[in-house]
């Protein structure tokens, strides 16, 4: 094996010898500063990309975002409210901090397959999927202890005694039983799926 | 020919009597939203806030169904989820803090009781609703019987 092995080498084999070789003619100052450099475009250019990517204006480029959830939450508290501070796609489903940024960025290249398969390009595909969809949404609230809404609300710093008496009321106690926001606050930004296998008591008809 | 004449006359008459009076009539009419020109856009009325979360609401009689004492924005009743039976009912009032729904809510038009919400008592905001802070718009002097007002 040993003894033919110049005579095997193929193109990439041929590369690498050559690359191993110090360089001649550039210092090694000169190369390092050429890699950073192109470290730095590179890198840059992939979190722009990324960064595209994370603004409400690509979440709702898609017609079932758009004419579902968007609409939706076009009604609600996080879209038009008092002070005018806004809670967009992004800021309640893509993490901030980057390790689990890039998690949650190759979960949505799955999505994008299944955008291409129209799985869910009606209202009622979109609906038939929904409890499923929504599913995935509090599983991973609940695993992250809601991380996403605890960006913005911070329960260190909420004044309880400005509260509504109910907020207080639950608020006080939530956190010594171990809930998160998502086990009270489901349905915020969106209309709930048909919620009878999560809670047969809260809709009509018996099952 | 007289007679003739005299048909005439009267109808003229009678005509003439109804426009006069529907003009009298159209200066006194007024709607809700107050006099103003056809043309013109009446001023907006001020705007009434939904009172902040309290304690219950005094009933004034028996049979009433109770005030809401706290916000509902955006809480949505439809055939898929019902955001009030997510404290009220029988499985979530203890945790919510909140009354229960009482018996009659599970009866259905014949008194039939069912297993969860009757049909008839599913849209809740049909018959409870809460209050914004604002002057009755008509006066009343209605007073709750002894058995609620204890006097
Ligand atoms: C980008 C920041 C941001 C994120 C992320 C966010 N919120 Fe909010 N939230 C706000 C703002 C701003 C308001 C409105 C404050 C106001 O003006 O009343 C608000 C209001 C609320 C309210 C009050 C509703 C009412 O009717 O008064 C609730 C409940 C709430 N958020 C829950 C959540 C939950 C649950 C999440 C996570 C799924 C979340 N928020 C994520 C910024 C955010
Ligand atoms: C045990 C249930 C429970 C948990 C857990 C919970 N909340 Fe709430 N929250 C409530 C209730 C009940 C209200 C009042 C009713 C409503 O707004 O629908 C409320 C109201 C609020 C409000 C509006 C307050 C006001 O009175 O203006 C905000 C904001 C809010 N919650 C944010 C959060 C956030 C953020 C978390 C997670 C850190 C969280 N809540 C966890 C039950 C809960
Ligand atoms: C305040 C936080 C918040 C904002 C803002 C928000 N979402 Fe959601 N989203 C949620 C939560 C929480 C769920 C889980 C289901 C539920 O509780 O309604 C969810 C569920 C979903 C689902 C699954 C299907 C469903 O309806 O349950 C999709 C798709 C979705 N969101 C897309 C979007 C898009 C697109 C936007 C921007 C137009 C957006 N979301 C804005 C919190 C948010
Ligand atoms: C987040 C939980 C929650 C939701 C959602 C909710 N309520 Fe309540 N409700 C309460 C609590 C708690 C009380 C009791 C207030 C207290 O004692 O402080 C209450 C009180 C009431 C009362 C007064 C009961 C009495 O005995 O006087 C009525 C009526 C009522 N709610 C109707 C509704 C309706 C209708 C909806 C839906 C549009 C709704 N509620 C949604 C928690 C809730
Ligand atoms: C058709 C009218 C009607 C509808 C719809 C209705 N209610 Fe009632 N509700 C009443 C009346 C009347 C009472 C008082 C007498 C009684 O208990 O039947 C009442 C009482 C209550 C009480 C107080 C119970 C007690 O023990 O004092 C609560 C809480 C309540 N309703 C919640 C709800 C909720 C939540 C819904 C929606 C799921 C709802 N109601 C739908 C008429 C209605």
């Amino acid at each position: 094996m040993n003894s033919n092995k110049s005579t095997e080498c193929n193109i990439i084999c041929r590369l690498w010898e050559k690359l191993k070789k110090p360089s001649l003619r550039y210092s090694l100052g000169a190369l390092l500063t050429v890699g950073f450099v192109a470290g730095i475009i590179f890198w840059g250019g992939f979190n722009t990309a990324m960064e595209m990517t994370n603004t409400e204006d690509f979440c709702i480029s898609c017609h079932e975002m758009k004419d579902n959830v968007y609409e939706e939450y076009k009604q609600t508290i996080h879209y038009s409210n008092r002070t005018g501070v806004r809670a967009t796609c992004p800021d309640c489903h893509v993490p901030k901090e980057w390790q689990h940024k890039i998690v949650r960025k190759i979960q949505a290249s799955n999505e994008l397959l299944h955008k291409a398969l129209g799985t869910i390009d009606t209202r009622e595909k979109f609906e038939a999927k929904r409890l499923k969809l929504a599913g995935n949404v509090w599983t991973a609230m609940k695993k992250t202890d809601s991380r996403e809404c605890r960006n913005c609300h911070d329960f260190e710093f909420m004044d309880f005694g400005t509260q509504g008496r109910r907020a207080i009321r639950q608020h006080s106690t939530a956190l010594d039983e171990g809930k998160t926001c998502i086990d009270c606050h489901k349905g915020i930004a969106h209309e709930l799926p048909d919620m009878h296998s999560i809670d047969p008591t809260g809709v009509i008809g018996s099952n | 020919m007289i007679n003739k004449l005299s048909i005439i006359a009267s109808i003229t008459l009678g005509v003439l009597a109804v426009t006069t009076s529907l003009q009298s009539h159209s200066a006194e009419i007024e709607s809700l939203r107050g006099a103003s020109e056809l043309d013109r856009t009446s001023s907006a009325p001020e705007h009434k806030r939904y009172a902040k979360d309290g304690r219950p609401i005094a009933r004034d009689y028996v049979q009433q169904p109770p005030l809401i004492p706290h916000k509902i924005d955006n809480y949505r009743i439809n055939l898929k989820s019902n955001k009030c039976m997510s404290c009220h009912s029988w499985k979530n009032y203890r945790e919510a803090g909140a009354t229960k729904i009482s018996q009659t809510h599970f009866e259905d038009r014949d008194k039939h009781v069912l297993a969860n919400v009757s049909a008839r008592r599913y849209f809740c905001t049909q018959c409870h609703v809460p209050q914004v802070n604002a002057p009755a718009l008509v006066e009343n002097e209605f007073e709750p019987i002894t058995a609620i007002s204890g006097e």
